[in-house]
């Protein structure tokens, strides 16, 4: 794993892609520190990362879009197969190096709660709650772009998934306003939701007979739910919307609340989506 | 020593390989040959872990490939067809990614490093971007790279593709080195560099062993290839009398053209310039006219073609009739 790190973090370094990722990162908060915390004296440097945290919709898919389709389409997955690595090593030592560099303009914005304190009043227990909740939204973020890079080798077609699903993502709680919370829509969804998975699990399988059990399985499961108490499905897909939605999550950090259940459901996610990048690794064997 | 048994693929409906085993012994080069899409590079990747089998097993020095992928891993070092290389990188930072990968550490690393750049020729290379390499330079990166960690068993997919005439050479001299301190496998469609480079062939046509022996031996059994055409006036009994009662004529054919009959003879003579002159001679004898005689010496590629092609089909038959080829 520590190979596959130093060189993963090497070749970030050597293409440039930290250097302007950093620079970005650090350019935005800063903008973001100025209007806030300067032009309009607010004491909140959680306001800051709330105004980032729409940059990483495209931040992050622009970093790991080529994290594992590059390595496809330029036949070295060939090579990390036959080394004595396992496909844990190989995603693990990716992801932290991804982490890594992630973390390195956080570790420079981390200081600028500590320079505002020295001219005012800053509460610094909220500032860094949020930034804490910022990190782990960005390593949800990037272990959801290393699974959809895992499914390409287009590097330009993984950030095209990436960046309109984590802007879902990033409206998902407005747009749950306007969701049809009935409990028929609700079950409709679902259906809909179900056939989905259905579909990413028989891609990732090249099966269609799992792809085909699922569906069904699912839909007579949601039926069968429907038919016997069809309250279930009431404000559901709404409700889902509000649960998934990593980003109102971190709201939660920058109103103050520190609740260990959202870093839990933040590093829940991370293993999912790490789990789901060695599967998608393992799979590629097979066809 | 690799033991494979019984190693099926299926890409979807495609069979690529069928029923596959053999027994590889330490030290020697061998070469696994086939025309294109005969399921060499499949059986590699497959020998190397980079690909997963439908059914049958390997065993590399005993460790079970599918069951311990990270201890057997650790005995080969594999090039595949295409070179995986990190094209923005520099053959020295590519080979310590790789030598650290392989667990090598300190001192040793940037040892063995030294050795496989001096074994390949990189010296004046080791410093430029792979992107800027020649597609020969480019190879050798990837030799390199399979020949870090002192691999028991080192596995090339045609290592000479694409590489000039003073290149194929070296890669070749290479290769006969590597034979003497390692199990080497390569493979190609070339027939000749089989035998400039292997002590023993592996002859694989759609995905079965159609032979596994030695170069030497192959070579006797693809001889009796060269044919001899004949126009003559002759009647179809009369070349039929006179062809039988010949020595070295392993079969013929004839065609009646127009105002002639066309003879195709197979031989195996050793001399086929003398063999024309002894059918001439049979032909005035018999005061037969001959307008034309063509002498055509079987490329060896040719005549293997002809065997894949024979043993493809014949494979097929005992892949279905569920019999399993015994070899070595």
């Amino acid at each position: 794993m520590l190979a596959v790190l130093k060189h993963e973090l090497r070749g970030y370094f050597h293409s440039l892609v930290a250097y302007i990722y950093c620079a970005f990162m650090l350019i935005f908060i800063g903008i973001g520190a100025m209007l806030y915390n300067i032009q309009a004296s607010v004491a909140n440097f959680e306001y800051v990362l709330q105004f980032v945290s729409v940059g990483l919709v495209v931040i992050i898919p622009v970093l790991t879009m080529r994290i594992l389709a590059e390595e496809k389409r330029q036949k070295t997955d060939q090579l990390l197969y036959s080394l004595p690595l396992s496909s844990t090593d190989i995603i693990l030592g990716k992801y932290f190096a991804l982490l890594i560099i992630y973390l390195i303009p956080m570790v420079i914005a981390a200081f600028y709660p500590l320079i505002f304190s020295r001219f005012g009043d800053v509460y610094l227990k909220t500032s860094y709650g949020a930034l804490i909740g910022f990190i782990l939204l960005g390593a949800a973020l990037i272990a959801a772009g290393c699974f959809i890079s895992s499914l390409t080798e287009n590097q330009g077609f993984a950030a095209g998934i990436a960046i309109p699903l984590f802007l879902l993502n990033y409206f998902s709680v407005t747009l749950a306003e306007y969701i049809s919370a009935t409990s028929l829509g609700g079950a409709a969804a679902m259906l809909v939701l179900v056939f989905l998975a259905a579909f990413l699990a028989g891609h990732l399988t090249k099966s269609s007979a799992i792809r085909s059990c699922c569906a069904i399985g699912g839909w007579a499961v949601i039926l069968a739910a429907y038919v016997i108490n069809s309250s279930l499905f009431e404000n559901l897909l709404p409700n889902l919307m509000k649960k998934l939605s990593l980003f109102n999550r971190f709201n939660a950090f920058v109103n103050g609340v520190f609740d260990l259940t959202n870093v839990v459901f933040y590093l829940t996610v991370i293993i999912f989506f790490l789990f789901l990048c060695v599967q998608s690794l393992e799979k590629r064997r097979y066809n | 020593m690799i033991t494979v048994e019984n190693l099926t693929k299926y890409y979807g409906p495609v069979k690529a390989v069928s029923d596959l085993s053999f027994t590889i012994e330490e030290g020697q080069v061998y070469g696994l040959l086939g025309p294109n899409g005969a399921g060499k590079s499949t059986t590699m990747n497959i020998m190397t872990g980079c690909l997963s089998p439908t059914s049958g097993s390997i065993h590399i020095n005993g460790i079970d490939l599918f069951e311990e992928p990270e201890k057997a891993k650790k005995l080969i070092g594999y090039l595949p067809e295409q070179p995986p290389l990190y094209m923005n990188e520099t053959p020295l930072e590519y080979l310590r990614f790789v030598g650290q990968a392989k667990g090598l550490k300190g001192a040793e690393l940037s040892g063995q490093i030294r050795d496989v750049i001096a074994q390949t020729g990189l010296e004046h290379m080791k410093n430029r971007l792979i992107s800027q390499l020649s597609k020969g330079y480019r190879q050798r990166v990837g030799i390199a790279q399979a020949l870090l960690g002192n691999p028991a068993i080192v596995i090339l997919d045609e290592p000479t593709v694409g590489l000039d005439p003073i290149q194929i050479v070296e890669i070749r001299t290479l290769i006969r080195d590597l034979g003497k301190t390692h199990t080497v496998i390569i493979s190609s469609h070339i027939l000749s560099e089989m035998q400039a480079v292997c002590d023993k062939v592996l002859i694989i046509s759609n995905g079965t062993l159609a032979a596994f022996d030695t170069p030497n031996h192959l070579e006797s059994i693809l001889s009796g290839s060269d044919e001899i055409t004949i126009r003559t006036l002759a009647s179809e009994e009369q070349a039929d009398a006179l062809l039988s009662s010949m020595q070295d004529v392993d079969s013929f054919e004839c065609t009646k053209e127009e105002d002639s009959l066309l003879l195709r003879i197979r031989t195996s003579a050793e001399d086929l310039r003398q063999f024309s002159c002894s059918l001439f001679f049979a032909f005035a004898k018999e005061q037969l006219p001959v307008f034309e005689l063509t002498a055509h010496k079987g490329s060896l590629e040719d005549v293997f073609m002809e065997l894949t092609e024979q043993t493809g089909t014949a494979g097929d038959e005992t892949a279905d009739s569920g019999e399993s080829e015994e070899i070595n």
